[in-house]
């Protein structure tokens, strides 16, 4: 399906653009592949969202399993004010998700404005 | 339409973005902060971190390998040995960078660049205070020396090499959590650190609350309150020792009875910053005659505030010229507190006086000349400039005299009227190469290097601890001493009159030491380092308890061991409630107590004396005893709305041991006149609304009231990186001087035998990264007042299954 090979694509790439360029460029890299897979926008938002959610929660989830969640104990204090490394790794997922799907909603409206023109 | 929706979502999503990467709408730029490729998650430190590293810089000139054991302990083997010094930066940099800016941010007062406009009056003081001056002035006479220059130069750029390997990703914790980040190390910032600590061990002073209370109180009174030399004194250089001379000459102001003694006038200003008065440590050694092996043990902890992360760092430094073990100050080069293959080496803070004040008058606004003899002398006008975050630049014009800075003027916050200000004169001002004792105790191979070596250590004032695998056993109490008439540095003097200047500096020789005594211990614990037959006027602010029992201790060691040197040092027994307990017992009056109180009266009436963690018996007594200090004093230490010295702990006590009618027990507010069974009797009643309430809460076990807290150094604002709760004993005038959040920050005990056997622990862990498993993994075990054995590593022990991790650092 068109949608889940975006939101994997998403996934993948932005973990290529995460290695060099900082955390925003997700946005980019959603709205890049929206813009050329020529996703529809609901579908775009969706693969962003999900795209991201993967890359990021998952991510950090691994991350913090080698960690023994040290780390994310004391974090989710800090920010949630709770200690839930659960938590924490869901709210970095949604943090993601929303910025990922943002950016390719904005890119599947880039091509649907563009496509009109045509 | 199309063009409208898509310009919504670009708003919507550049919008996002600026709200998630910055601070303005939400409190964290939380999308940098949990971007998993750029934010926290990169300082979760897997369990098994790979710290194996291969550093290439062009100026090294051998070759130096590093074993990282499992307690993440470095083992550097220098080829050459400016190189070692390359290493333990980039070490101390790749483990503690944050805390190495931190602290030297705070010495150089630069902490409202951090942390924004509520740190200004913290750093306009350390500023004020010649925090910077001092370090410059160090500074100077550090690079004048060719070999300390040398490693300062490599230490600084081992630091260096470590930021400038760091991008956004790979920055520590605290700096992606407060926004900011490091500036590159140079040698003035390992200036300022010797001057942060500096201010933490001879910093504290109570020149103007002594002025202040004279004024009040009158010289009798005065003297009742802060006798110079408790009862009770069990000093460090055994009594009865002879002291080889009268003392240098020393003459007091012609004037000083009115001027000094009883002026006029006030000398108010409200109090700034101080450091901790508890901040000193214990250490002793034990001469071959009184250990199981007959060779010497040496022992030292060091007491801080206890802080994540840890303000030591524990590695061995092996370079052809020396090999030594111990621990370090991220910030300075080489071993602070250790040993090598010859000696040992252990310091306690002394408690002198070294900071005095001097009452300025200027000629006018400008601040631009002062009076001195005189004339009007011309003063040096410094502008300081305190950046501040999201808020403007604040100047300061600071005022130097030859007594130093003015500390306190109109231009402070601190209360000050009538146009007053005050020089502060700091022996930590002077120009001084403290780190050339390092440099030659690094490498000393016996008494007379030891000698050679703490000439050079100029302030703090320090009781510096030596022992030699050869059997010599000796301590000298070391700084520049201040010649003083008697009394002088109590009260602020007139900075107008040259008679009032120091008139020089105690001769070196002359200051205490002892060698080899016949006793066959040493020990020192904060307290005076003499009795009253040393030829020289050294005030300060001395412990009393902690040296009379470690002093009794020592007297009684036969066949000691290492064991019983940790033992010791977790000691909790309260020999200041051994005097003080039959006071209270002897004076309470039962019949006026209500049920619970009673309960409280028993439980100390049982207590075995020792702080034990699950005693109750002595969160009952400390709390009876602060209550009474409370009762005694409140109502004569007070002058309007303020609240006057309190004096130190032993004074009540011999006071009253000496005469339960001493006359300060009696409430001056109250028509009637009470006596000492009232006041404890009263005390008890007054300390029981506190403890009824950690009862309640099951609180009431001295561990657990005491809550020992590790803060973060960000402290009550970190509480997630900050470990609570510890539940173990100790505590103010105890050898385990454990409170609630300062105590034995180092804990050592080296045997000098043929193979060094020496055990160590310090609160804390070797990585400063809140999110590593090395950051507090020490902590229990301290707690539980257990020790690691130190290996120290031999270069074809490279095989050894301790080590974990390999560092080499080549051009």
């Amino acid at each position: 399906m068109k949608l889940m090979t975006a939101a994997l694509l998403i996934c993948l790439l932005g973990f290529a653009a995460g290695l060099y360029l900082p955390w925003w460029s997700i946005s980019f890299v959603a709205a890049l592949v929206a813009l050329v897979l020529s996703l529809k926008p609901g579908h775009a938002f969706l693969a962003g969202l999900i795209g991201a959610f993967l890359l990021w929660g998952g991510m950090a989830f691994v991350r913090s399993q080698a960690n023994d969640d040290i780390l994310a104990h004391r974090m989710s204090q800090f920010i949630l004010k709770r200690d839930s490394p659960g938590l924490l790794i869901l709210a970095t997922a949604i943090i993601g998700a929303l910025t990922g799907a943002m950016g390719a909603l904005t890119g599947g409206l880039l091509k649907k404005m563009r496509g009109s023109r045509s | 339409m199309r063009i409208l929706s898509f310009l919504i979502a670009l708003i919507l999503n550049i919008g996002l973005v600026y709200v998630l990467d910055t601070k303005k709408v939400l409190p964290a730029p939380l999308g940098r902060l949990l971007s998993p490729q750029e934010g926290i998650w990169q300082n979760a430190e897997s369990l098994n971190e790979d710290f194996n590293a291969d550093i290439k810089f062009d100026g090294l000139k051998g070759k130096t390998e590093v074993f990282l054991d499992e307690r993440l302990v470095p083992h550097v083997f220098a080829e050459v040995e400016q190189d070692a010094y390359f290493a333990q930066g980039y070490i101390h940099a790749r483990f503690r960078l944050w805390q190495m800016e931190f602290q030297t941010h705070a010495a150089a007062g630069r902490i409202s660049e951090i942390i924004g406009p509520r740190a200004v009056s913290y750093d306009r003081n350390q500023r004020r205070m010649g925090m910077v001056f001092g370090a410059e002035n160090a500074l100077r006479a550090m690079e004048k020396d060719p070999e300390i220059k040398a490693a300062c130069d490599a230490y600084t750029a081992g630091v260096n090499a470590y930021i400038k390997s760091l991008d956004a990703s790979s920055l520590p914790l605290e700096y992606k959590l407060l926004g900011y980040q490091p500036e590159l190390w140079n040698n003035l910032k390992t200036a300022l650190f010797i001057k942060a600590m500096t201010n933490d061990l001879a910093g504290y002073d109570r020149d103007f609350e002594f002025t202040e209370l004279l004024k009040v109180m009158g010289e009798e009174k005065f003297r009742m309150l802060f006798p110079e030399y408790p009862d009770s004194l069990s000093p460090i250089i055994p009594k009865g020792t002879v002291f080889s001379n009268n003392g240098m000459p020393v003459s007091q102001p012609a004037n000083a009875d009115s001027i000094y003694y009883h002026r006029e006038d006030s000398a108010w200003v409200q109090p700034g910053f101080k450091p901790d008065p508890a901040n000193g440590s214990n250490n002793w050694a034990l001469s071959g005659n009184r250990t199981k092996s007959g060779k010497p043990i040496l022992c030292n902890d060091p007491h801080l505030s206890l802080s994540l992360p840890a303000i030591w760092f524990e590695m061995q430094m092996t370079t052809p010229a020396y090999n030594a073990y111990g621990t370090s100050f991220p910030g300075i080069p080489g071993i602070v507190i250790g040993f090598n293959d010859s000696i040992a080496f252990g310091f306690t803070n002394s408690g002198r006086d070294v900071r005095d004040y001097y009452e300025i008058t200027f000629q006018d606004e400008t601040r631009s000349a002062y009076r001195f003899n005189g004339s009007w002398k011309p003063t040096a006008l410094k502008v300081e400039s305190i950046v501040v975050k999201d808020s403007a630049t604040v100047l300061d014009t600071v005022a130097y005299t030859l007594h130093g800075p003015v500390i306190y003027d109109h231009g402070t916050d601190r209360g000050l009227q009538d146009g007053k200000a005050y020089a502060l004169r700091w022996v930590a001002h002077d120009e001084s190469n403290v780190l050339r004792m390092w440099w030659l105790l690094n490498r000393g191979r016996n008494y007379a290097d030891y000698l050679d070596a703490i000439r050079h250590f100029n302030v703090p004032g320090q009781n510096m601890l030596f022992a030699s695998k050869s059997g010599d056993i000796a301590l000298w109490q070391q700084a520049d001493f201040p010649l003083r008439w008697k009394d002088q540095g109590l009260f602020v003097m007139p900075g107008d009159d040259s008679a009032y200047l120091w008139q020089g500096f105690i001769p070196q020789a002359d200051n205490p030491h002892v060698l080899n005594p016949v006793e066959g211990y040493i020990g020192s614990a904060n307290q005076r380092p003499t009795d009253s037959t040393y030829p020289y006027f050294i005030p300060g602010s001395y412990e009393v308890y902690r040296g009379i029992i470690l002093n009794r201790r020592l007297a009684a060691m036969e066949q000691a061991t290492p064991e019983d040197m940790m033992k010791l040092q977790n000691d909790n027994y309260n020999v200041f409630a051994e005097f003080a307990r039959p006071l209270l017992m002897r004076y309470i009056q039962p019949e006026k107590l209500d049920g619970k109180q009673k309960g409280y009266l028993d439980m100390v009436e049982k207590w075995n004396l020792y702080n034990n963690p699950q005693e109750q018996g002595a969160t009952v007594f400390v709390n009876w005893w602060d209550s009474l200090q409370t009762v005694v004093f409140q109502d004569d230490l007070i002058h309007g709305q303020r609240s006057l010295q309190k004096p130190e702990r032993f004074v009540l006590l011999e006071a009253l041991l000496r005469d339960s009618a001493w006359p300060f027990v009696d409430d001056t507010r109250t028509s009637e006149r009470e006596d000492l069974a009232s006041a404890v009797t009263t005390a008890l009643q007054k300390a029981s609304v506190e403890l009824n309430k950690k009862e309640a809460d099951g609180k009431l076990s001295w561990g657990a009231f005491k809550n020992t807290t590790v803060y973060h150094l960000l402290r009550t604002s970190a509480m997630p990186f900050a470990r609570a709760g510890l539940n173990n004993g100790g505590g103010v005038n105890i050898l385990n001087a454990t409170t609630h959040n300062h105590g034995p920050s180092w804990r050592m005990v080296v045997h000098l035998d043929t193979e060094t056997e020496a055990y160590a622990v310090y609160p804390g862990g070797q990585s400063g990264n809140p999110g590593s498993r090395f950051y507090d993994n020490f902590v229990d075990t301290w707690t539980r007042g257990e020790y690691y054995r130190i290996w120290v590593m031999k270069a074809s022990e490279h095989s050894d299954k301790r080590v974990k991790w390999k560092m080499t650092f080549k051009s």
